[in-house]
């Protein structure tokens, strides 16, 4: 009787296995409750004049904040799919970014140059993408560990090669690939509609935390957390590690496909910066910054360094910044310096991230630092 | 002859005789427990057996006296406490290991992996270890050293594969170099883990004819599966279950009790 | 024909800088089973400093002497920063292997930036000797003289590494912890100041790169580390992971087969095919050529 036995019996997240049922289904529904407030409030938010000076550059009905928290939420969703395939099945995965370029360019290259209209294309690149992700997977997935990681880093790569060679000028090589409006319904384009794509983000946000937060909680997601703590002992029960990591790598990819989609709408356009390994590897930053092991905490991480990156980069072109005296203005000029210290100390100091950070002091453990998680799941 | 008197006659650290001490040692392997409150003493002559079934703990504990896995509980070694200190500097201290896997660097040659394990070249001569040319020699920096001698002595064999990559030779071999490498050095104690598993009758032989000229010199915590080696070899034994001491004492007694060692260790009998 | 020869050579060059870095990736992890993605850090940090003498060698600027400084200057500055990294915090994470790679990543970014917030994201010019911004010619291959210079450096590293390996006790260390780091520790040796070392290493050999890539790209950037990390790590997966031979094949194999599948097909294919063989390599022999099997934690 082990806990990866009790992990597959139970459906329930670390929390509750350390505390008594009763409890547990108040705390459950307790939390339900709060994330469907948060939910309500954030569908609202366009409606409001709620504003965050310094964090938002304006009210939050303006077109410019609520374009900010649109690529927040989708962001935050992203991470949320980078934590299933690392946290949840322990897979290191170098290439997530990969998939959620694709939803973004070959959307955009079925809009702009196939002239699709917009449900068709979005379904084919959600297809695509797909269909992409599990070829990957098959290939990457025969080996594991740092192979693994060293492959889906290549796979990456590649991509961002072909984007950035600009073959036959489908991909707009380094200035990207601008938004074609005239396939898209007259609701989805001008700035006048921001609020219309801030919900789009906001429901495939939803969409997605909810399916992960599904897969997690489902008889798979056990699965999965016991392959990544345990391979001998899965296989021993007849399951293999090696197809329930496709389906996970599979699962997430597609959603990051989804993500890519409506992130071309919210930002018009697909920029090759999302290609790069830079940027998976930010997907990494904010997912430990957030906290591992939940998917809330990468949401928080995403959100979190979504709005860091962008207000650093206000922050360090104004006038508070340009003034100081060299050694301090050269490293605030430059939001990646800033963000990458901070993670470090993060790295260091918070193991667990953030939401472990605020855990700890409301006394709770759902999060851990990566190398405890596996201990994690006896407790 | 209770189990509980003879232990007690171990307890007491300051009486001579005593090597190793241990008290109260609790060890993890990640999680889970496997070490509960260990007590035992290790004489300083002769040989003392560590025996018990397969999974009680046995590897766990010379592991655990070196700091490769984590533990809690008090460990001495010639009445200095080693429990909190890192695994090299445990070993610097005198401790001669020869893990159960033999662990030898198959990538290196014999002499290289000889070198690797003595610690005086180290405080003496801290630049480059010349090997030496052809010839049976198997010293470093051409110093002649009676450990060496030794060394050379016992494991013919080796001197004349010095120059192979350990990772070609035999298990047997393998098992060689590895208690080469505790005995180039003058150690307080040696650790020795099942040198005998999955040998052929001969070598086991030779594997204890060199333990019993090694034991002569200094005493050994040798775990062993095979009661044969066991009866030549012990002149002490501890034995473990689930994780516990079950009982200490003098060896030939507990052999000559077939029901306790049938008790305590299963199916007894020579090698496997 | 001379095509083939100036690609040749100048595949070559590429491999000599993709060896630099390699080696030191693949003995770190060998030994600290760390994925150091502050490599490229250490290479353009390298760079950047042995620039920054040239440039201020004033009326020596274009000479040996000066050149020869640069190189020793961009080693030192890998090494030293490699050394800071390592006890400051790579330590504090020991046996934490995952928040090992973690800082890492961050580091690699932060530094990067930093030195974009101080010398400014655009490319420089390198200053060097005459000698290598002229070509030689070879059966009517004009063939710059960099990759001469690149080659030369990388070889003699090359014939040096061996030698630390096989001659000296740390290559003795250095070899049996990439083997089986715990009963190095076992036999009373203490791996961490092996660790340090090991790092220190890399960091050197990066450093050292630095100056050489800039000079081979004919320009000084930020990124220059970062993109060039990326083959590096393929070269040590396919090499074998703690192999310093199979990162000198590797790389020479993985920059050849990258120029010319970059010339005789579209510029880029080369990268790909690049992967592609990484994929493929893997997938047959996961330990990489040298075949030995390693994996994360």
């Amino acid at each position: 009787m082990t806990a990866t036995d009790d992990a597959l019996r139970q459906p329930e997240t670390a929390v509750s296995m350390t505390q008594p049922e009763g409890r547990a289904g108040v705390q459950r529904l307790l939390r339900r409750m709060a994330v469907v407030a948060i939910g309500v409030l954030a569908a609202l938010l366009p409606q409001l004049q709620v504003s965050v000076p310094g964090v938002l550059p304006g009210p939050t009905w303006t077109p410019g904040s609520l374009q900010l928290l649109a690529v927040c939420l989708l962001i935050g969703a992203l991470a949320a799919t980078y934590n299933l395939v690392f946290a949840v099945t322990g897979m290191l995965s170098f290439g997530h970014a990969l998939y959620f370029a694709l939803g973004c360019y070959v959307f955009a290259m079925l809009l702009g140059h196939a002239r699709l209209p917009l449900v068709p294309a979005a379904l084919l690149t959600l297809c695509i993408g797909t269909v992409i992700t599990l070829v990957v997977g098959l290939i990457s997935l025969r080996v594991t560990g740092i192979a693994f990681a060293m492959v889906t880093l290549a796979f990456a790569q590649a991509g961002s090669v072909l984007v950035l060679r600009n073959v036959h000028g489908l991909t707009g090589g380094e200035e990207g690939l601008g938004l074609v409006p005239a396939p898209l319904p007259t609701w989805l384009v001008g700035v006048d509609n921001t609020q219309n794509l801030y919900w789009i983000a906001l429901a495939v946000a939803v969409v997605v935390l909810a399916a992960v937060g599904w897969i997690v909680g489902s008889r798979a997601g056990h699965v999965m957390m016991a392959v990544r703590d345990n391979e001998l002992r899965v296989r021993v029960l007849g399951i293999r590690p090696y197809v329930v990591r496709l389906i996970s790598f599979t699962a997430a990819g597609a959603l990051a496909t989804l993500i890519g989609m409506a992130y071309l709408l919210v930002q018009g356009g697909a920029n090759p910066q999302i290609t790069t390994s830079s940027f998976t590897l930010t997907l990494l930053v904010m997912v430990v910054l957030g906290g591992l092991g939940s998917r809330w905490g990468a949401v928080v991480g995403g959100v979190t360094y979504t709005l860091l990156d962008q207000r650093l980069g206000v922050l360090a072109a104004s006038e508070h910044v340009t003034t100081l005296p060299a050694p301090l203005r050269v490293p605030l000029s430059q939001p990646t310096f800033i963000l990458g210290a901070l993670f470090v100390i993060v790295v260091l100091f918070l193991p667990g991230g953030l939401t472990g950070f605020v855990a700890r002091l409301t006394g709770r453990t759902d999060n851990a630092p990566l190398t405890e998680l596996s201990e994690a799941e006896s407790r | 002859m209770t189990t509980a008197g003879r232990q007690d006659q171990a307890v007491r650290p300051e009486s001579a005789g005593t090597i190793l001490s241990v008290r109260s040692l609790n060890a993890w392997i990640g999680t889970q427990q496997i070490l509960h409150d260990v007590t035992f003493d290790v004489a300083d002559r002769g040989v003392t057996a560590l025996l018990g079934r397969n999974g009680v703990g046995k590897t766990t504990t010379l592991r655990a006296l070196l700091g490769l896995v984590r533990r809690e509980g008090v460990i001495e070694l010639a009445s200095s406490r080693i429990d909190g200190e890192p695994t090299h500097r445990i070993v610097r201290r005198g401790i001669g290991y020869v893990p159960e896997n033999r662990d030898v660097f198959g990538g290196l040659t014999v002499a290289e992996n000889l070198d690797l394990a003595r610690r005086h070249a180290l405080k003496r001569h801290r630049a480059v270890t010349r090997p030496s040319r052809r010839g049976d020699r198997m010293s470093t920096c051409g110093e002649s050293d009676e450990r060496v001698q030794l060394v050379d002595r016992l494991f013919p064999d080796l001197v004349r594969r010095r120059g192979q990559p350990a990772g070609t030779l035999s298990g047997g071999q393998q098992q060689m170099v590895a208690l080469a490498r505790a005995l180039l050095n003058d150690n307080l104690a040696l650790l020795v883990d099942e040198p005998t598993k999955g040998l052929a009758p001969k070598v086991v032989d030779e594997v204890a004819d060199a333990l019993e000229v090694a034991a002569r010199r200094t005493p050994i915590l040798l775990v062993e599966q095979d009661l044969a080696v066991v009866a030549r070899l012990a002149d002490r034994v501890v034995v473990m279950t689930e994780g516990q001491v079950a009982h200490s004492g003098p060896a030939p007694e507990f052999l000559a009790d077939r029901a306790t060692v049938r008790g305590l260790l299963g199916v007894s009998g020579g090698s496997r | 024909m001379s095509t083939v020869i100036l690609l040749a050579v100048t595949g070559l060059g590429l491999g000599a800088l993709y060896f630099l870095v390699a080696s030191g990736l693949s003995l770190i992890y060998g030994v600290m089973r760390i994925l150091n993605f502050a490599h490229g850090a250490f290479l353009t940090v390298g760079g950047y400093l042995g620039y920054e003498v040239g440039v201020h060698a004033g009326v020596h600027a274009r000479s040996w002497p000066v050149f020869v400084v640069m190189l020793a200057v961009g080693a030192i500055a890998g090494t030293i920063l490699a050394m800071l990294v390592e006890i400051l915090l790579i330590r504090r994470l020991y046996q934490r292997e995952i928040e090992q790679v973690l800082v890492t990543v961050g580091l690699g970014l932060a530094a990067v930036a930093l030195v974009t917030g101080i010398w400014g994201p655009d490319t420089r010019p390198m200053p060097s000797p005459s000698w290598m911004a002229r070509t030689t010619s070879i059966i009517g291959a004009a063939v710059p003289n960099v990759c001469f210079a690149c080659i030369a450096a990388s070889v003699v590293v090359l014939i040096a590494l061996q030698f630390l390996l096989a001659r000296t006790r740390y290559g003795l260390i250095i070899r049996a912890g990439v083997e089986n780091r715990s009963m190095v520790a076992a036999l009373g040796i203490d791996v961490r100041r092996t660790f340090t070392a090991v790092f220190m290493l890399g960091g050197g050999l990066a450093g050292f790169g630095g100056v050489l890539t800039a000079l081979y790209n004919s320009a000084l950037s930020p990124a220059m580390g970062d993109s060039l990390l990326i083959f590096a790590f393929i070269v040590v997966v396919i090499g074998g992971l703690g192999s310093v031979t199979g990162s000198a094949i590797a790389a020479a194999a993985v920059a050849i087969l990258q120029q010319f599948a970059n010339y005789y097909t579209t510029s880029g294919v080369g990268d790909l095919i690049v992967v592609a063989a990484l994929a493929a390599v893997l997938l047959v022999r996961p330990g990489g050529l040298s075949g030995r099997q390693v994996r994360l934690a």
